[in-house]
């Protein structure tokens, strides 16, 4: 990696991290004695608390609608419930000082005006540190639980992102400079919204909050690319990946009319770090097996096969009928939806022959490997070629237990970073805008204030 | 449910209740943007030894009193860690969030506070609700039924976890018992089928019926159920844990005439200071707007103390409505509870017990759980 340091297009840039708190999914492992409660409020102090003393940028609560199913049951393999975002990082707010606090926030079952308005409160009383990562759902299925039900085409999730995003924006900058203030409604219309409101929050220490954005298809990388302050990407392992879909991102960006540093790449990653190299290595084995359990492995396989494969022997072979479904569900939130079934059992069970694995080894085999495995010093220098090279701008870290996920990573990771210069020795600044190196929102930019009337775009 | 002792809550938003405080009180009306403000009148009612706190709000600005105002449940979360024994009830209207949103946000307050939430149901119409929310909002005796359908949902989100659902059963590889919890299937009443996805072109006036499926996304909290608390006659008996009653100037200790629920006395409270007699006080501020609420207790603290003690038996509690919260506050916790727990008047709530525990009311029964009350 040393030869190519000395042609790295950002020689100076900086890591930046994040904590993503807590994935339903199996990466997180409850079953180890040293895994906490995954709600108690104890919990979400430490990791918070931890990643502030290792000045992360930012703290990032997930958030879903409808509880995960398998085959039309509640999913019941993985971690599931999870505290209010935003309620939970207000009470997090009061126990950090500097540390980002960013909430999931759907736009789909959500209304603008109340929304824009939970965030300006985070924002305030958090002196500049709530962002939002946008998330948008169209399907019927999560819509149950909501007055609305399914109420938007697949074709306009985007569209009401940016409608939603916009009253927002326009809830943000018109809210009252003091309580003698009485400003004027806002109002944005478009298709799929007709809000009128007159904001109650203050103007935020940061303007505005900060947006983050994860959709990777190519109407999200475009919203992202208009909209976003950071992307909260899938492509933090592989560098060549992760340089094309960067070098995708800034193009997007630019033709956006922004420029292309304007949104910050942050994938989210998993890490294994050891003292020696033989030890990381064992460590990621352990892990992955943690991960997978022969539950697990069947449920996975199930997911793809659509059908309930839980009576399979795990270490036995793969089923030898074909899937029963086209294109895989919306129902567990699987990176792999909307991908054709057929096409994954068959590679799947080439595979499985080819290198003699059973089920359970072969889910282990072909579950996504996102992130870093080696020693504090070679993570290191791997992240800062991600980063001077332009593929990221540092990553958010999915802990794999926690709360002492972040111990190794803030202990002996950040030092390593920090006597290379590639990370900061402490905060600069007091918003998490400024922790990115955030300009002003967009919609700040100019010299003017904003009209109190806009017609969504 | 009266005991010998009363319970003491403050209301804490802003600078004041009284319309006009923030004109009074810049300082706080400007403290209250952001989190300075909340946290020094939570500890200084933590400290004075109150039960609880509520936090007014409202979505939109109300007709007088100041523009600014942060969300409610939002600013309860931001002191949970801050505080040890307070009940922390902000204000929610039901015909404005999302029932399902309420339920999680409420049951994420009871986890963050370890057991000390509750809730305290707006009620009235909201002015702009409708243009802000982009669907109609019920007013009137919509308001009423739709306030109690949204109680209803929300408790049976709170109940759609059992408390023992997550079980972490590593020989099978479960974290839940998926049996253990429930989907609440609800719909509300309202004219016509399910508004669904046509909410937004239903016309004023037509109250939609609503559904949600569950179950919730946040499991069960350790109050089972966040403490409601909601103004005599606007929900149906037994909807509420807890009832507000207004405060009568002409019969002040006569007992409410509630059933089914601890009574809680809605008491304004503009006192005495060296600078100012009460009534002078209370003057001023109805000269810069006028307050709905009726002038309540107006007097020194002496009086406030031997008012206090005559509603010992009468009522469950008091709810203390500073007309300005920095003048009336202080004088509350220094001069009149001190005085009230001398002679064991008043409870004082110990550290880590819940609000339901300080109230003296029972942890609800699972409405899903086959064997009852979990506990």
């Amino acid at each position: 990696m040393t030869d190519r340091q000395y042609d790295f297009p950002r020689p100076d840039a900086q890591v930046h991290f994040g904590v993503f708190f807590q994935g339903v999914n199996h990466h997180t492992i409850w079953s180890d004695p040293a895994s906490g409660s995954q709600l108690d409020f104890e919990t979400f102090r430490q990791v918070i608390q931890t990643a502030e003393r290792g000045l992360f940028d930012a703290f990032f609560l997930g958030e879903g609608l409808r509880l995960r199913e398998s085959h039309g049951r509640i999913h019941d393999l993985d971690v599931v419930g999870r505290p209010d975002a935003i309620t939970q990082l207000a009470a997090l707010a009061a126990v950090t000082s500097r540390i980002g606090l960013v909430a999931t926030q759907n736009v789909t079952y959500n209304d603008p005006a109340d929304l824009a308005r939970r965030l300006a409160s985070l924002d305030a009383l958090s002196g500049g540190r709530a962002a939002w990562n946008i998330v948008t759902t169209d399907n019927a299925w999560t819509g149950a639980n909501f007055r609305r039900g399914g109420w938007l085409d697949h074709e306009q999730r985007y569209e009401r992102a940016a409608e939603f995003v916009q009253t927002a924006q326009a809830v943000w900058d018109g809210g009252p400079q003091g309580p003698a203030d009485r400003p004027e409604a806002v109002r944005v219309s478009g298709s799929t919204l007709d809000v009128s409101v007159v904001p109650t929050t203050p103007r935020s220490p940061q303007q505005h909050p900060v947006l983050f954005q994860a959709g990777d298809s190519p109407a999200g990388r475009d919203f992202a690319a208009r909209y976003a302050e950071v992307i909260f990407s899938a492509h933090g392992s592989d560098l060549d990946d992760a340089l094309a879909f960067a070098q995708d991102i800034r193009t997007r960006t630019i033709a956006a009319g922004r420029p292309a540093d304007d949104l910050k790449i942050l994938p989210g990653t998993g890490f294994v770090i050891g003292d020696t190299p033989k030890e990381a290595e064992e460590k990621a084995r352990w892990v992955k097996e943690q991960q997978v359990t022969p539950a697990t492995a069947l449920s996975l396989l199930g997911q793809v096969w659509g059908e309930d494969l839980s009576t399979y022997d795990p270490d036995g072979p793969l089923p030898a009928h074909d899937p029963v479904i086209d294109t895989i569900g919306e129902t567990r939130g699987s990176p792999r939806r909307r991908q054709a079934a057929g096409d994954i059992a068959r590679q799947w069970r080439a595979r499985a022959e080819a290198e003699h694995l059973s089920i359970r080894q072969l889910v282990i085999a072909e579950d996504r490997s996102r992130g870093f495995v080696g020693t504090p010093a070679a993570v290191a220098e791997r992240l800062i070629e991600f980063v001077r090279s332009g593929a990221t701008d540092g990553c958010n870290i999915s802990p794999w237990i926690v709360p002492s996920g972040l111990d190794d990573i803030v202990d002996k990771v950040v030092p390593e970073l920090q006597s290379r210069g590639a990370y900061r020795t402490e905060y600069t600044g007091t918003t998490l805008r400024e922790h990115l190196g955030l300009r002003p929102p967009v919609t700040r930019r100019d010299a003017g204030e904003p009209a109190a009337a806009v017609v969504a775009r | 449910m009266p005991t010998d002792q009363l319970h003491v809550g403050i209301e804490v938003d802003g600078a004041g209740a009284h319309p006009a405080a923030w004109r009074i009180d810049p300082d706080a009306a400007r403290d209250a943007l952001g989190g300075a403000g909340i946290r020094r009148a939570v500890a200084a009612a933590e400290n004075g030894g109150a039960t609880f706190v509520t936090i007014d709000d409202s979505l939109t600005p109300p007709a007088t009193g100041p523009a600014t105002r942060l969300d409610a449940v939002v600013r309860a979360a931001f002191v949970a860690p801050t505080t040890s024994r307070l009940g922390l009830v902000p204000l929610v209207h039901p015909a404005t969030v999302e029932p399902f949103h309420l339920a999680s946000q409420l049951g994420g307050l009871d986890h963050a506070t370890a057991g000390r939430a509750g809730w305290l149901v707006g009620a009235g119409p909201v002015p702009g609700a409708r243009r802000a929310l982009d669907r109609p909002v019920a007013e009137g005796a919509d308001l009423l039924a739709e306030t109690a359908d949204v109680i209803e949902v929300v408790r049976a989100l709170w109940d759609s976890w059992e408390d023992d659902a997550v079980i972490r059963d590593t020989a099978t590889g479960r974290y839940i018992d998926r049996d253990r919890l429930h989907a609440v299937d609800f719909v509300s009443g309202g004219t016509g089928a399910t508004a669904g996805p046509a909410l937004r072109t239903v016309p004023d006036g037509v109250r939609a019926p609503f559904s949600v499926k569950g179950p919730s996304i946040v499991p069960r909290s350790p109050q089972g159920h966040a403490v409601v608390f909601a103004r005599e006659g606007t929900v149906p008996a037994g909807a509420a844990d807890v009832v507000l009653v207004g405060f009568n100037a002409d019969r002040p200790t006569a007992a409410p005439d509630v059933t089914g629920a601890a009574t809680v006395l809605d008491l304004p409270v503009t006192l005495d200071t060296p600078a100012a007699t009460a009534a002078q006080r209370r003057a001023d501020l109805d000269g810069l707007a006028s307050d709905g609420a009726g002038a309540g207790f107006v007097g020194s603290a002496g009086d406030l103390v031997e008012l206090l003690r005559g509603l010992r038996g009468v009522v469950t509690g008091v709810r203390i409505l500073p007309s300005v919260l920095w003048t009336d506050l202080p004088i509350v916790v220094r001069d009149v509870l001190p005085a009230l727990r001398v002679d064991r008047a008043v409870p004082i709530p110990r550290p880590g017990a819940t609000l339901r525990d300080t109230l003296g009311l029972g942890r609800p029964a699972n409405l899903f759980a086959a064997s009852g009350s979990t506990r």
